[in-house]
């Protein structure tokens, strides 16, 4: 039998279960607790620069959780570092990991302000100095100059509404907070 | 809410820890201005009758004003009398206070949404040799030393206090977090003119999307200039103060970090602020204002440089001062009411408080986005007051039974 249900004040679909996300808010808010999550992925190296990462189980809602399936990340350097170029380079996960985020952020925002996505594109670019890793000038950091993200966005909404799409994904984004921010890090050895 | 009460004859006294108009007597700086126009500030029986009606109160011309209408209103007050703890008791609450102790069946809190300087916990890592003073502190640029300045948050207090230490000759940095900026005069009229009459400060507590969101909102850039100029970040940047992004934190070595999130925070307020100029545009079409008014125009984007730093060096001798204009929190800790929720603030709807009884005035959106104005508060004591009275019917019926 076919699903009759329909939703009747919005017809807009970005694919973003925007009720769910609101009513895990509302829970959340009330145990605080069950927010508490962490992140995890594994790294093993292979040879050279190149190494294996995995993503698979994590912490959240009071429990462990896990993926539906393991995902799996090859990192390495491309040849004109003299490497092998088996992976994108770790910066460039970076990347990926700011563009899908906000991207993310996108449609969700979209689907709560009632806005019809037809398609979003973005290319991101982080300007980098290399003097900087290869030690060569003290004075430049390791780390990206500048990122700059530009998006292509055809919805049914104003100019300003997609703009302002774009400025509360930054304002809500975890990856643009991590990079935009510092962040304590602790590296051990076992 | 005296004045209503009185109206009502409901018996009732107003404590005040100090003279009427304590806090604008004791917590505000000396050119502060009242960031609305005389003529708004309406209170049950009394409003403006000076030939300045467009002119922003002077500190002194607001303790005047709040002085007098407490003497227009013979508001029992009891000042210099300390609240010290409030208890509840079997028909209402136990008051205690440095000069004694009070019974009352009813309880109005109207103490103020802006108790307490909220500065970030990383401030304990400040090097010594900064001097650090809230925006409840800060009186003027010469009690500051001589030096840079680094003034933390871009509402209305930190730009009001980021331009005037500048112009006194102290390099300030200005660090940039969510703000709303607004300009003073908008199609020939000041902004207040147009939010009045729009409606949009009559927007009521049950009728926004998010009340919790709706309350957190930061308030408007706004400053009552004598020139009525408009005072945002461009008009910062002209002078010559440097604009960085939200502090977000201080390294061991004394460092300042920068986030690198100005460009975002600026567009956001520049959005937030044209969407108020365009309801504020259909208003005045759809009330046949556009021929009586200035045409409708957009202030240029808020300048943000290329590559703002990302951090500053504390130790480096450059700065001698941070002011922290990073917003307040109400003061409850003598309140032993189970009334708050997990971060301190009092659960009400509409000033109803969560426990009978209780009542609450003056903080962000209580029942109007105009609540924290004075020309809010009549509304709001109104409403409020008719629940108290209704409230105190029933606890005499249920008593006489």
């Amino acid at each position: 039998m076919a699903n009759t249900s329909t939703n009747a004040t919005s017809t807009v679909d970005n694919g973003v279960n925007v009720a769910a996300l609101i009513s895990a808010r509302e829970a959340l808010a009330q145990a605080p607790q069950a927010a508490q999550f962490k992140w995890r992925a594994a790294c093993e190296w292979k040879n050279g620069t190149h190494s294996h990462s995995t993503v698979e189980g994590y912490y959240g809602l009071g429990q462990e959780q896990r993926h539906r399936r393991t995902f799996t990340f090859d990192a390495d350097h491309p040849e004109v570092f003299a490497s092998e170029d088996n992976g994108a380079t770790p910066v460039e996960y970076v990347l990926v990991g700011l563009a899908s985020c906000l991207t993310a952020g996108i449609a969700a925002v979209a689907q709560h302000r009632n806005i019809q996505l037809r398609s979003v594109t973005a290319t991101i670019e982080g300007d980098m100095d290399i003097q900087g890793i290869l030690g060569v000038d003290s004075d430049v950091r390791n780390g990206f100059g500048g990122i700059k993200v530009t998006y292509k966005i055809d919805a049914d909404a104003k100019r300003e509404d997609i703009e302002a799409l774009v400025a509360q994904s930054q304002k809500r984004s975890a990856v643009y907070d991590i990079v935009t921010n510092p962040t304590n890090v602790t590296v051990v050895v076992n | 809410m005296s004045r209503c009460l009185s109206e009502r004859a409901i018996d009732h006294v107003v404590l005040e820890r100090g003279e009427v108009a304590h806090s604008w007597r004791t917590e505000r700086w000396d050119s502060l201005r009242l960031l609305t126009p005389n003529w708004q500030s309406r209170l049950p029986g009394f409003f403006y009758r000076g030939d300045d009606p467009d002119g922003y109160r002077t500190l002194p011309e607001v303790i005047d004003f709040i002085t007098d209408y407490a003497k227009s209103i013979a508001a029992p007050v009891r000042t210099h009398t300390n609240v010290t703890s409030v208890r509840g008791n079997e028909d209402g609450y136990l008051v205690r206070t440095d000069q004694g102790g009070w019974r009352c069946r009813i309880l109005v809190l109207a103490s103020g949404a802006c108790n307490i300087a909220r500065v970030p916990a990383f401030a304990s890592r400040m090097p010594a040799a900064i001097t650090q003073v809230t925006a409840q502190q800060y009186r003027n640029p010469a009690a500051l030393a001589d030096g840079g300045v680094l003034v933390v948050g871009a509402s209305a207090s930190g730009t009001q206090i980021a331009h005037e230490v500048h112009r006194s000759g102290r390099p300030v940095f200005m660090s940039v977090g969510e703000h709303i900026r607004a300009p003073r005069l908008y199609r020939g009229r000041d902004l207040e003119w147009w939010m009045d009459a729009a409606g949009v400060l009559d927007e009521r507590y049950d009728q926004v999307e998010d009340i919790s969101r709706a309350r957190r909102v930061p308030s408007l850039q706004l400053a009552g200039t004598p020139d009525r100029s408009t005072l945002d970040l461009n008009a910062l940047t002209a002078i010559g103060v440097k604009l960085v992004g939200r502090l977000a934190g201080i390294t061991d070595d004394g460092k300042a970090q920068f986030a690198g999130s100005l460009r975002n925070m600026c567009a956001m307020s520049d959005l937030k602020m044209n969407r108020l100029l365009d309801l504020i545009d259909e208003w005045a079409r759809t009330n046949g204002l556009g021929d009586n008014v200035a045409p409708a125009e957009r202030l240029s984007p808020t300048r943000v440089e290329d590559a703002p730093p990302l951090g500053l060096d504390l130790k480096a001798g450059a700065i001698k001062t941070i002011i922290w204009a990073t917003g307040f929190r109400p003061d409850y800790s003598w309140l032993e009411v189970p009334v708050l929720d997990r971060k301190g603030m009092l659960i009400h709807d509409g000033g109803v408080a969560a426990a009978p009884g209780l009542y609450l005035m003056g903080t962000p959106f209580l029942r109007r986005r105009k609540s924290t104005l004075i020309d809010g508060a009549g509304d709001d004591a109104r409403e409020l007051s008719a629940h108290l009275a209704a409230y105190l019917d029933g606890a005499r019926k249920r008593l006489s039974a």
